[in-house]
């Protein structure tokens, strides 16, 4: 079992995730990840979706992505060449004592502090999963309180763009 | 019995007054060029009879309801036909056999809730079989969706995994647009079910009706013609083969390729198997036919395919009723797999040579290709192939042992009818020993001729879906052949045949089982019959002669062989009301031959304890 990044474009309607999301679960698929937002065309959302999947029945699976009628296109990103990020919010226990310490581990891993309590700090990283785990780890013998992730975005690297292509762009 | 009278037909009249056509001439077409309306202010409803009148729509079957009313009035006026339906599986299933028989979209109409979720299974069928079905349903009140209001179902939800797709109407406005999409998407590509769920407020309110509409499917691109470079592979495969088969599916009727298949097959002399859904594709009388393959195939068409160099599947799935076991299907062959739905190509079985396309421009570009193969010269020599065929069905023909219990043969009754109403008729079988028997023991010879429910294999589906197809050819015999436990699940159709003067005919053959569910007791569950016993044969309940007649209908009964041809003559000198004939047969009778559930095709048994004999040395 190998993770693959998709990219699903869709058309930016009602139901549509769950038009995605089922027919992931239907065909006995589990989701490791998921986001959905806007593109730089507010009619199309993308789709970004981790799975763990062997390539042949990964292979059935876009294809009957590729069948639902709100779904404009399919990419696979490949690790190598493309880009892709987490966003990791967690509060940790950060009294006076501990405080300098949890400081110093945002810093190397160049996250930052965004809300600031007596007793705790709400540290929000960016990164790939190996690097909010590694953040995690480092944090977890201060005490984390509360932690909450997002699905993964990607994009491809270098000048060529995803886009749905004319037929959208006309609408 | 009473039939009905001019005086209780009356109501259906109606239509000859709003239509300019002749009553129960149902068979126009599509106008040819798109009607065009100017915007006029009408209620969403009103937008939606006019959006199916503009899309050539000239019968619908459904049950008006609360959700669904303000569209009933203006159908009131309308030269769309309602037909007033018993069951709302009756309207789905009728919708398809409508479709199926006529290859126009099928249109149901039901309202919110129960009557929403009545249409599932039908739905789901159609999705099996890929059918072109608009379904149209009413929806509670756009403030009351989501509070569980009175009659509220989330259809939209419900039919997400078994429809090609469908819309929640949001606005009025977009009513004629979301019916010309719907029935754009059911009737295009691979044809398939599709729902349009409308709120009751968006029926009422106000809205100004134009055609024709923009269709807005950015996503929606099928691919029609084949991909030349693998058209020619596949003539190049086709033309040195040894042992090649033709592989038709349902998708060659759908596309109306059927012409050019036998062209195709006559040109190559390729032997051809057609499933259970592609029955009458390819003549059942023509030498080049080994029969149907799969759990009831013949010998030839089970074993053709499974000892073939070479399967050319056109518009056909490898449906696990036709592969067997699917690792020790077809070890030696190469597969070219053309199919318009590419999610199909090498979902059960590798696609050496994969094909996305309509059949019919597929059929054409490898007619074309093979014959420029054969032009040069490259022509495959099939004699040994055709020799081992010959003789496999010359030794496993089709055929069935007379009961020894005296009792009346299911086997004879069906081949009779299909000898006496001959190969014109449209023959619509529910799901069974029946089933399997109709696509046996009686000839098909014309495309669009057997109807039956092939993927989700639904009881029940004969007697509403011959109404449909009655409906949409109305000047063809229509003979559903059912089974006792598949007519008790919807044979109050048959009030609605009556009143609306559907004269379908139905062959129940009645064992008093429920049969194939039985043969498999009897094979695999040491003969513990639990629960297959339906009691139609020890207590005569019901009397299928008194049911039928307290229906509107006809009934008759046939009891012993040298009644058969005068009861199924009986029953074709009468067109002016359904019949049911209570074929009263043997419960012992078994479908053969078999390739039991998950075991390999190479298992076949010809009849009981009897295994074909491969001469393994020819090949």
């Amino acid at each position: 079992m190998t993770t693959h990044t998709l990219s699903v474009l869709v058309e930016n309607k009602p139901g549509v995730l769950a038009r995605v999301s089922g027919l992931f679960s239907r065909r006995g698929f589990n989701i490791d990840s998921l986001a959905v937002g806007e593109t730089e065309n507010p009619d199309v959302s993308r789709i970004t979706i981790v799975v763990n999947a062997e390539s042949s029945p990964l292979e059935q699976v876009t294809k009957q992505l590729n069948k639902l009628v709100n779904v404009l296109k399919i990419v696979e990103l490949d690790p190598s060449t493309s880009v892709a990020r987490e966003l990791l919010l967690v509060k940790v226990r950060a009294d006076r004592n501990a405080r300098s310490q949890v400081l110093e581990t945002v810093n190397l891993f160049r996250a930052r502090v965004v809300d600031v309590a007596p007793d705790t700090l709400t540290i929000e990283a960016t990164g790939t999963a190996d690097k909010l785990d590694a953040l995690l780890r480092d944090l977890e013998p201060f005490g984390i309180k509360e932690m909450v992730q997002s699905g993964l975005v990607a994009i491809g690297r270098g000048s060529r763009a995803i886009t749905a292509g004319p037929a959208l762009r006309a609408a | 019995m009473t039939r009905p009278t001019p005086e209780t037909l009356a109501h259906s009249a109606r239509r000859a007054r709003t239509t300019a056509e002749a009553p129960g001439d149902t068979d126009h077409v599509r106008p040819a060029t798109p009607v065009r309306a100017t915007p006029t202010q009408v209620s969403g409803a009103g937008s939606l009879v006019r959006s199916l009148e503009a899309l050539g729509v000239d019968v619908v079957f459904g049950i008006p309801g609360g959700a669904i009313l303000p569209a009933y009035d203006p159908l009131y006026d309308s030269t769309v036909r309602h037909i007033l339906v018993r069951h709302e599986q009756g309207a789905g299933h009728a919708a398809t056999g409508y479709a199926q028989a006529t290859g126009r979209v099928g249109v149901c109409i039901a309202t919110s809730g129960p009557g929403a979720t009545n249409l599932v299974t039908p739905i789901a069928d159609a999705y099996m079989d890929s059918v072109p079905m608009v379904a149209i349903t009413g929806q509670v009140a756009r403030p009351a969706i989501g509070t569980d209001a009175f009659q509220e179902a989330d259809i939209q939800g419900i039919t997400l995994p078994i429809t090609k797709h469908n819309f929640l109407v949001q606005e009025a406005s977009e009513i004629p647009q979301v019916l010309a999409e719907a029935f754009h998407l059911a009737s295009t590509g691979r044809p398939g079910p599709v729902l349009v769920d409308i709120p009751k407020d968006v029926l009422q309110a106000s809205t100004t009706f134009a055609w024709p509409p923009t269709l807005d499917l950015p996503g929606y691109r099928p691919t029609l013609h084949p991909h030349g470079k693998q058209i020619r592979e596949a003539a190049r495969l086709m033309s040195n083969a040894r042992r090649p088969v033709l592989y038709v599916g349902g998708g060659v009727l759908k596309a109306g390729a059927t012409e050019g298949l036998r062209k195709l097959a006559e040109l190559t002399g390729i032997p051809v198997v057609t499933t259970l859904m592609a029955l009458g594709a390819f003549p059942d009388s023509h030498r080049q036919h080994l029969g149907m393959p799969g759990m009831h195939g013949t010998v030839a068409a089970v074993y053709g395919l499974q000892k073939a160099d070479l399967i050319v599947a056109l518009g056909a799935r490898f449906d696990d009723r036709v592969t067997g076991k699917l690792d020790s299907f077809a070890p030696d062959a190469t597969v070219v797999h053309a199919d318009i739905d590419p999610a199909e190509i090498g979902k059960n079985r590798h696609a050496d040579v994969p094909i996305v396309g309509d059949a019919r421009y597929v059929i054409d570009e490898l007619l074309a290709a093979v014959t420029a193969e054969r032009a040069a010269g490259r022509v495959a020599d099939l004699a040994d192939w055709w020799t081992q065929l010959d003789d496999l069905r010359e030794r496993y023909p089709l055929g069935y042992d007379e009961p020894s219990d005296g009792t009346l043969s299911p086997q004879y009754v069906i081949k009779r009818l299909g000898e006496i109403v001959g190969s014109d008729a449209i023959y619509v079988a529910g799901v069974g020993q029946h089933q399997m028997w109709a696509s046996q023991f009686i000839s098909y010879e014309k495309p669009q001729t057997w109807l039956n429910s092939g993927g989700l294999g639904t009881m029940g589906y004969a007697v509403p879906a011959a109404m449909g197809a009655k409906v949409g050819k109305p000047d063809t015999v229509v003979w559903a052949i059912d089974g006792d436990g598949c007519f008790q699940m919807t044979n109050q159709e048959l009030a609605t045949c009556a009143l609306e003067g559907i004269p379908v005919k139905i062959a129940v053959i009645n064992n008093g089982n429920l049969g194939m569910v039985r043969q498999w007791q009897t094979l695999f569950y040491g003969e513990r019959y639990s629960n297959t016993d339906l009691g139609t044969h020890k207590h005569r309940i019901p009397d299928f002669v008194k049911l039928a007649e307290a229906l509107g209908c006809v009934g008759l009964r046939c009891e012993n062989a040298e009644d058969v041809e005068k009861t199924i003559e009986a029953a074709m000198a009468i067109n002016d009301a359904p019949v049911v004939i209570d074929f009263v047969v043997g419960k012992d009778a078994m479908v053969w031959p078999m390739v039991a559930a998950g075991t390999s095709n190479d298992e076949i048994m010809f009849a009981r304890g009897v295994r074909p004999v491969f001469d393994e040395d020819d090949i």
